[in-house]
């Protein structure tokens, strides 16, 4: 239909992944920006960009069980655990100080993590099919403190606190992506990979939601006793949703040290928890770009804090001084909850919806 | 042969006893109501039927099948479904998404297939849309599609529920108070779907409803409760003129009003 790109002929139009014209031409500028921005800024920049993919892969698993189906976990950072230390452990090398299996591939010990950590969300959903709430709230919490605690002791496999082990190494097809070769720096290497698979991922997360089962998800989250007389089956769907959550966080743990290359027992704390709750309702609870759009502003937050010192003087750039760079950060995580909270609950997502919803109106108000 | 069968069903709450002794039968097609005053055990009885009170005592026999002790979303996929008295809708999704999860157990694709969303996931969504379509159709919500049911209007909302519950194409509805808390011009709407559902749809239906006027109209027959027991059960025109009912329920105004 020329001229009325909003007229659909066909339930299948309406229900496209990408349904208006306006999202196919942003969605296309945003991937053609994310593909040029490696040949054109610095590689600690692109670094700290592939972290964000990685966050955002994490916080669209946080946003399923707990954005669309509404179980609010703070144990994000026990299944990020366990998968960072599935893909070490497959793929460390076999003569080291701690386990090591050396299956490098990065197909099978990424695919591995997600399994391993949705084994153990498996194990946990049972828990919220009796609980909700503030209740279910603690108890994930109590995962965290569990984790902290087993991965400290194990030192056979983390290495333990303060020495820490090497991440997972990525190679794909024989070529190991964390080092330069002929033509790609190693972080112009991660950065792609971290971005295709978010792609991946996220639109993977998005069928998700659309469909039969993200619909059963809202149903739950929306109302329990309603769901289950239409015919959702709660307890699957909560099962369902810690399973595919874990899933996501265990991709993201495997990959989120990678571009370090190496990493703590002391960094799955409540803090990295409570990190991923920010970047969900940050972006926006229940929604996947707000997902990505949350967790890219909270991975870049401590870029943006690191420069006031330099503006400024009152507060302080290293661990000594009135006011460090490290409270502020943490400070802000906290303001920043609160701030959208009360004023935007939906987020970085709501923002983009009024702005454009402003836009498409233009000039009139209504 | 009749599709619903409920035999001396029990209901208590520690010492509360909410049902006591309630049978009943609903036939194909058939348009049941039950009346009674508030905390008669009317909604009770619809929470007994669809499997979240499960009663101490008694039977209920579905299409020949025993529903006592199965689960909610079990009885749902057996073809029951209802709509409640103060709306239970998800209220943050669209009109259309609501009715599609009426249509829920009508799909079978899982979690894998949704993560793709080709073949058989994208086939069944669409079958599932077009079915839903023409629910939107038969209520006329055309207008109000694409809207978050939070922010329809009441009468609106109701309708909107009454269509998740006919989107999963149920062999029995059960209506608890359909026009419940709806203006005049509301209420013959609700009616007037009410009548098409039984006529174009067949389906039998068992409404909870105080609006006397639209229950005597509509209804084949009527079965009066209070205090958790049936008094009677009966023609509209047997169950006016029973003196017991006019003392518990209905007053003596009202009799002299309608007969």
């Amino acid at each position: 239909m020329k001229g009325r790109p909003e007229l659909y002929t066909s339930y299948a139009q309406d229900m496209a992944f990408l349904n208006t014209r306006p999202k196919r031409v942003s969605v296309s500028a945003l991937v053609v920006l994310a593909l040029l921005i490696p040949f054109l800024i610095t590689d600690d920049l692109l670094q700290l960009l592939a972290t964000g993919f990685v966050a955002a892969i994490g916080a669209i698993g946080l946003n399923i069980v707990t954005g669309y189906a509404g179980q609010v976990s703070l144990g994000h950072a026990f299944f990020l655990a366990i998968g960072a230390y599935t893909g070490a452990a497959l793929s460390g090398s076999e003569t080291g100080r701690v386990i090591g299996f050396g299956i490098t591939s990065l197909p099978i010990w990424l695919l591995a993590s997600g399994l391993v950590a949705a084994f153990f969300g498996v194990l946990v959903a049972p828990v919220a099919v009796r609980l909700r709430g503030l209740y279910l709230a603690i108890v994930t919490l109590g995962l965290v403190f569990l984790g902290e605690h087993v991965f400290r002791e194990w030192t056979s496999l983390t290495g333990g606190p303060g020495v820490g082990r090497p991440a997972a190494i990525p190679e794909l097809f024989g070529v190991r992506l964390d080092r330069d070769n002929a033509v790609f720096t190693a972080a112009q290497q991660l950065y792609l990979v971290m971005f295709v698979l978010l792609v991946i991922f996220g639109v993977l997360a998005r069928n998700l939601v659309r469909s039969r089962v993200g619909r059963a998800f809202a149903a739950v989250r929306d109302r329990d006793l309603a769901a289950s007389v239409i015919g959702v089956d709660l307890t699957k769907y909560k099962v369902l949703a810690f399973a595919v959550s874990s899933f996501y966080a265990g991709v993201a743990g495997a990959l989120l040290f990678v571009v370090n290359g190496f990493f703590d027992p002391g960094s799955f704390n409540l803090l990295l928890s409570v990190q991923y709750i920010a970047m969900v309702l940050i972006g926006g609870a229940g929604t996947i770009s707000g997902a990505i759009m949350g967790a890219l502003f909270i991975t870049l937050l401590p870029r943006i804090t690191r420069e006031l010192p330099a503006v400024l003087p009152f507060i302080s750039g290293d661990a000594t001084g009135a006011i460090t760079v490290f409270q502020l950060e943490a400070v802000l995580y906290g303001v920043l909850i609160i701030v959208f909270l009360i004023v935007e609950p939906r987020g970085l997502f709501g923002i983009w919806v009024r702005v454009r919803n402003y836009w498409r109106t233009w000039p009139f108000s209504y | 042969m009749s599709v619903l069968e409920v035999t001396d069903i029990r209901l208590a709450f520690e010492g509360v006893i909410a049902v006591d002794g309630v049978s009943f039968e609903v036939g194909e097609s058939e348009l049941f109501a039950i009346i009674g005053p508030n905390g008669a055990g009317k909604t009770s009885i619809f929470n007994v039927l669809s499997g979240v009170y499960r009663p101490q005592q008694g039977t209920v026999r579905f299409n020949g099948e025993d529903l006592i002790g199965m689960r909610p979303h079990r009885i749902a996929a057996r073809g029951m479904s209802r709509t409640f008295q103060n709306i239970e809708l998800f209220s943050h999704l669209t009109v259309v998404e609501n009715l599609m999860l009426g249509r829920h157990n009508h799909m079978r694709y899982g979690a894998l297939s949704a993560f793709l969303w080709l073949g058989k996931a994208r086939g069944e969504e669409l079958k599932n849309r077009t079915a839903v379509e023409d629910v939107i159709d038969f209520l006329e919500l055309e207008q109000w599609r694409r809207y978050p049911v939070g922010l329809l209007p009441y009468g609106v909302q109701k309708r909107v529920e009454l269509g998740r519950a006919l989107a999963m194409e149920p062999r029995l509805l059960l209506l608890d108070e359909p026009v419940a808390g709806m203006n005049v011009e509301e209420t013959e709407d609700m009616a007037r779907f009410i009548l098409d559902v039984r006529e174009e749809l067949n389906i039998p239906m068992i409404m909870v409803e105080h609006d006397m006027g639209l229950v005597m109209d509509l209804a084949d027959r009527v079965m009066v409760m209070d205090f958790g027991r049936p008094i009677r059960t009966g023609t509209p025109a047997e169950v006016q003129a029973d003196p017991d009912v006019v003392r518990a329920y209905l007053g003596e105004q009202h009799r002299s009003v309608t007969t």
